[in-house]
């Protein structure tokens, strides 16, 4: 093959291997966050023993898990005993293939802050989580196990319910940028700051309710983390699993977490965009600094998402299985139609048609 | 390039069908039909159809197959036993599979000429030029569509509701 190839190749896997390593070791400190902030929230500190503030509590949990005996139980099916917890895990690691963290800037050619630039990015990452629940579901089934069995069939059926709600709350922001790239959608929430975000700028924020509450059930996290209820299936779908496979299962769920904060990032607050337009891009100047902003604004951005996810799952109690669905169903989806067709009359008044 | 990647994903989808028709387990079928639609989306892709690749995935590998393995543990399906298969398969079937194969390539092979602007790789139908093909040179047929669509699920729940 031509060189032109190769240089893709290699410059390609080395983006690859740096957002894995960057993206699991923001899962490890998600996991210190949640276990210090809800302690805050439970009036304890949380793990404070090892490092300063309890810094390295993630990294000994890591050895602790790879050092812990992987058990197979002797009723489990085997292939997809095994194959489970990888697909949830791949699944959840995949889209962030197409997320862009910083602006377009080209190094040699090279986009420095995005894997993949792809016209129907925001569709790949619908279609890479929606595939993702196999992992869920398969290892539930494959368990032989009746609360795995009755975990992931929860999980199952309320991913797909909620992935509705989920994509019908997307379209007013696409109706809005009018594609499904990324940087597009982004490009036109930049002029002004944020007054020009989805959010605000965009009267979004209906679709970002909607989308806040089916991310919370896509990614099973409390108030819907029925596929796991403690008090009820032990610890659902992954009951039998120990170890590595434990921990993947883990990691997968909380690289779903910042995917879908990074998503509602991207789409309804502006991504890597400071909140003050260019007000202040003149206090520090150069190359090298409007590098650099823009990655800390997206951050800083997820960061807050991930923040408010903690603080929701610390606060409150857990829903009825016909509530979630009752809510799902009667209330989401109807609002988020109403939103696409009040968003639609919006933009096509406002818009002469060219 | 394209066609390494059409070889690979075009044999990987004959392959998944294959297993799907071999495989004893239900579930086991059900994985491999997952298989063969997904990779039915790498070559939408490779066409240059980039939605529909994306829809192909998101709908049926995320959506109906995930209903498909909902029911097959929700009724705990069990190996399938083999059997000699019915008469019926070996008097119609093979003679009827072997009409249809050879019927599809005479069409197939007659409107060769038809086919020269479909090429692999090099060419990008983007979302607005499908959404501007399907929603205004062909609007009726696609609402008639999906009236029709309604018509098939108010069946369903009528025929489901029979009993109260």
């Amino acid at each position: 093959m031509e060189t032109g190839f190769l240089t893709f190749l290699l410059v390609s896997l080395v983006k690859i291997v740096l957002v894995v390593v960057i993206t699991l070791m923001s899962v490890a400190y998600t996991v210190l966050l949640e276990r210090k902030l809800v302690g805050r929230i439970q009036n304890r500190w949380g793990p404070s023993r090892v490092g300063p503030f309890g810094l390295l509590q993630p990294l000994v949990d890591g050895a602790k898990l790879f050092l812990k005996e992987d058990l197979n139980p002797e009723a489990v099916y085997k292939p997809l005993y095994i194959l489970a917890p990888m697909i949830a895990l791949s699944c959840a690691l995949l889209s962030v293939s197409v997320v862009p963290f910083g602006a377009d800037i080209r190094w040699h050619g090279i986009d420095l802050f995005q894997i993949s630039d792809i016209n129907i990015g925001l569709l790949v990452i619908l279609g890479i989580t929606s595939v993702g629940v196999y992992g869920i579901a398969l290892s539930g089934w494959a368990s032989n196990n009746k609360y795995s069995l009755l975990g992931a069939l929860r999980a199952s059926a309320q991913v797909v319910s909620y992935e509705l709600a989920l994509g019908l709350s997307l379209v007013g922001v696409v109706l809005r940028s009018g594609s499904l790239r990324l940087r597009d959608i982004v490009d036109i929430q930049t002029p002004h700051g944020f007054l020009s975000w989805n959010f605000f700028g965009g009267f979004q924020f209906v679709a970002f309710f909607i989308y806040l509450m089916a991310a919370f059930a896509e990614t099973n996290r409390a108030p819907f983390d029925l596929p796991e209820a403690e008090s009820e299936l032990t610890s659902g779908y992954h009951t039998e699993y120990s170890s590595m496979k434990f921990a993947m299962f883990f990691m997968a769920e909380y690289a779903n977490m910042i995917t879908v904060g990074c998503v509602a990032t991207l789409l309804f607050f502006g991504g890597w965009t400071s909140p003050f337009g260019s007000l202040f891009s003149h206090v520090l100047a150069g190359p090298v600094f409007a590098a650099i902003f823009p990655v800390f604004w997206f951050v800083a951005k997820v960061f807050c998402f991930l923040f408010l996810y903690i603080w929701v799952r610390g606060t409150l109690p857990r829903f009825r299985y016909d509530q979630l669905m009752g809510f799902g169903w009667k209330f989401l989806v109807p609002v988020a139609i109403a939103n696409i067709v009040v968003t639609s009359f919006w933009i096509g008044l406002r818009l002469p048609m060219q | 390039m394209h066609l390494a990647l059409f070889i690979i994903f075009g044999g990987l989808c004959v392959a998944g069908a294959l297993n799907l028709l071999l495989q004893r387990h239900p579930i086991n079928s059900a994985l491999s039909l997952i298989v063969v639609m997904s990779s039915l989306a790498v070559l939408y892709l490779l066409l240059g159809a980039e939605f529909l690749a994306a829809a192909q995935v998101i709908v049926y590998s995320g959506a109906i197959m995930v209903l498909f393995t909902f029911v097959i543990m929700l009724l705990n399906a069990g190996t399938e036993e083999r059997t000699h298969g019915s008469k019926m398969a070996y008097v119609a079937g093979v003679p009827g599979a072997a009409i249809l194969v050879s019927l599809l390539t005479f069409v197939f092979l007659s409107h060769r000429g038809d086919f020269a602007s479909v090429r692999v790789g090099d060419y990008l139908a983007t979302t607005g030029d499908l959404s501007r093909v399907l929603f205004r040179d062909l609007l009726l047929p696609f609402e008639v569509t999906s009236i029709l669509i309604i018509i098939a699920i108010l069946g369903a729940v009528a025929l489901a509701r029979k009993e109260h």
